[in-house]
């Protein structure tokens, strides 16, 4: 069973918006039967270019329904310039949060969002360019996921399913995902937090913990393998790789190049990783 | 809020005869059944006496009988035995429709080398034998096939698939986790080397289940370093969880008599309203023989969660065949396999009784469906 807090249970029993709309003044539809949620919003809109009035449709898990109430909600009263602001991370703090697996649900109402100030604008609905599909089991674009890692500063190749689905099949795209993730970090590297100067040992370790847990053992977990902390000694910082990872013939490399890398981004510029003595 | 339950092919309630046994192995009887004293030896003889009820349940000799953790336990037990034993066959054949116990391993070995056939099923859910006969052959180290199937109550050729692994000297499995207490298993005149049962699928506790081994069928162990079980699975037995397994085995007998007639009777009256209350609604799989206890519906146009979110509020348990998790391409693989389209195998429900269900819980069923399932569509955009 899901976890999800009162006020999406609230969305989900008593959907507001919910169902058809005679007329509308724009129609912006995502996601699809095939891949198993689907959204249709629809708005009116007045002389000022203000939204009076939001109705949506879906096919789709109870996250879906609440994401498409909440978004209907939130933007009735809204000019259309405001409206265009709206994120998906919008649609989740309007709910409170949503399990990190649901995450997809929002990132469809924010699409469909823009689909209907497209279809407003008099605009085609965007083009989808076969050849920039990166997840081919649900069609996933190299642009939906950068947007995605951009909105909401997604980390892993999980995230990333979360969020878009995108490597939830069969799992040939995710050496693409990981590359787009890399590519986002090193240009929006402006946007991202400042990190604190100098670490205490025991923040080091707070920190690296929870970056290892949240950011650098899910996506090995991905590949069969897993990683332990064992031991840090400011900058040093000593793991152990589990599982597949450990047998593997590139662990050294998997130990520099993606745990060091991940955590210098993450924590601390200076820290080394080395492989603990087994 | 009263509990209307019908997800019985998820698990099932421990019966209170079954709890009411297992009891004292909790307190008063808590000694190791491998003790050299009266005290452990009281033990060793209830574990005997839960096996030698095992053994009847599916006309076996105790000797055969091997005490695991879990279904999933036995399934993969099997697989890995028939891999060290045979070491020269490099193939393994089982069905596309296997539960992931059995398809888990099979990947594994496909990934380190074995060839591995997943035999296909038709939109009835039943196995192509053809298929079968041209695939299975001297290479084969083992073919497993489950007795009937978790999602659907498909109940599958089983002897057949089994006479076409002895002609080219394979071993032969059959997962009866879901057969075990719902139909008769009866394995004296049998093809079937090695068969996995689960207790809590049929009123017992969970984390107990059984590897039945045909004398005389070779068996390389799959937890290995302790003399239990005739050193076919090392560890301190789970007593009072296999004493459970032992009552629920003899609960059992019972049980098949009365899901052939009540809870198969219920079932049916279930899906024929549901089917005259609903537009469209489809069967799947709904061809005989099947379970007597399962019933698989699709809606279309709706999404299964949404329906389970509905019907969790008024109490009703029951499961989907649909997957809106970000990390599952693959909604039921089963229904894929039975070629259900896409968006059905996304509006799909599963209803599974048991022998606690009423009349009175089905009529409820049958009343509140319809509408949750008409006030969904209204929401969806499909379908109008
Ligand atoms: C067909 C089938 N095989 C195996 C299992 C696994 O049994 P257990 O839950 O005891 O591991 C199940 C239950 O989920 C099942 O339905």
């Amino acid at each position: 069973m899901w976890d999800y807090n009162e006020t999406v249970w609230d969305h989900i029993r008593n959907p507001r918006n919910a169902g058809p709309m005679d007329d509308p003044s724009a129609v912006g539809e995502a996601g699809s039967l095939a891949c198993g949620d689907a959204l249709r919003l629809m708005l009116r809109v007045d002389d000022s270019d203000t939204v009076t009035e939001a109705k949506y449709q879906t096919f789709g898990c109870g996250s879906a329904v609440a994401s498409g109430s909440a978004l209907t909600e939130m933007l009735v009263g809204k000019s259309v310039a405001e409206a265009a602001k709206l994120t998906n991370q919008d649609i989740v703090d309007y709910l409170g949060g949503l399990p990190e697996e649901k995450m997809h649900c929002s990132v469809m109402g924010a699409e469909a969002l823009e689909a209907a100030l497209r279809n407003y604008r008099g605009e085609p609905p965007a083009p989808i360019d076969e050849a920039k599909i990166v997840c081919k089991c649900f069609g996933v674009t190299e642009d939906q996921i950068r947007e995605a890692v951009r909105t909401n500063a997604l980390l892993t190749v999980e995230d990333v399913t979360h969020y878009t689905k995108a490597g939830g099949g069969c799992g040939q795209c995710h050496d693409r995902i990981l590359e787009i993730i890399e590519h986002e970090r090193k240009t929006e590297r402006v946007g991202a937090p400042p990190k604190p100067k100098r670490l205490s040992n025991l923040q080091l370790m707070k920190a690296v913990e929870e970056a290892i847990e949240k950011h650098i053992a899910p996506a090995l977990r991905q590949d069969g393998g897993d990683i332990d902390l064992v031991d840090i000694d400011s900058p040093n910082v000593f793991v152990a790789l589990r599982g597949r990872c450990a047998s593997c013939v590139a662990s050294g490399a998997t130990i520099k190049q993606f745990v060091q890398a991940r955590l210098r981004e993450l924590v601390d510029e200076s820290i080394v990783v080395e492989e603990a003595a087994a | 809020m009263k509990v209307i339950y019908l997800d019985n092919n998820a698990t099932t309630r421990t019966a209170d005869e079954v709890v009411a046994e297992m009891l004292p192995y909790f307190t008063e009887r808590y000694g190791n059944p491998s003790s050299m004293h009266y005290f452990g030896g009281e033990v060793a003889k209830a574990i005997e006496q839960a096996r030698e009820r095992v053994a009847a349940l599916i006309g076996a000799d105790p000797r055969e009988i091997v005490l695991t953790g879990c279904g999933s336990e036995s399934d993969n037990a099997a697989i890995r035995s028939a891999v060290d034993l045979l070491p020269e066959r490099k193939k393994i054949v089982t069905s596309r429709i296997e539960h992931p116990a059995i398809l888990g391993p099979a990947r594994y070995f496909e990934d380190r080398g074995y060839e591995v056939t997943y035999l296909g099923v038709d939109s009835d859910g039943r196995l192509d034998l053809a298929e079968a006969a041209a695939v299975i052959d001297d290479n084969t180290a083992i073919v497993s096939v489950m007795w009937a199937n978790n999602e659907t109550g498909t109940i599958l050729p089983v002897e057949e698939i089994g006479r076409l692994a002895k002609e080219h000297g394979a071993l032969f499995h059959c997962d009866a986790v879901q057969a075990a207490g719902k139909v008769p298993v009866d394995l004296r005149n049998s093809t079937i080397d090695y068969l996995s049962m689960s207790a809590h699928k049929f009123h017992g506790p969970k984390g107990v289940g059984v590897l039945y081994i045909r004398r005389g069928t070779p068996f390389a162990p799959f937890l290995i370093g302790g003399h239990q079980e005739h050193n076919r699975r090392a560890g301190t037995e789970n007593a009072a969880s296999i004493v459970g397994l032992g009552k629920a085995a003899e609960l059992a007998h019972g049980y098949v008599e009365v899901e052939q007639t009540q809870v198969r009777a219920l079932r049916d009256r279930m899906e024929s309203a549901l089917l005259a209350n609903c537009r469209d609604a489809h069967r799947n799989a709904a061809a005989e023989p099947r379970l007597p206890n399962t019933s698989s519906i699709s809606f279309d146009y709706i999404e299964g969660e949404s329906v389970l979110l509905s019907l969790s509020d008024l109490g009703i348990c029951a499961s989907s065949g649909s997957a809106c998790t970000s990390g599952s391409l693959e909604p039921s693989h089963v229904l894929r396999a039975l070629g259900v389209p896409f968006t059905r195998v996304h509006g799909s429900l599963r209803l599974s009784l048991s022998v606690f269900t009423t009349g009175e819980e089905i009529d409820f069923v049958v009343e509140q469906l319809p509408p949750i399932v008409e006030r969904l569509r209204a929401l969806s955009p499909f379908g109008h």
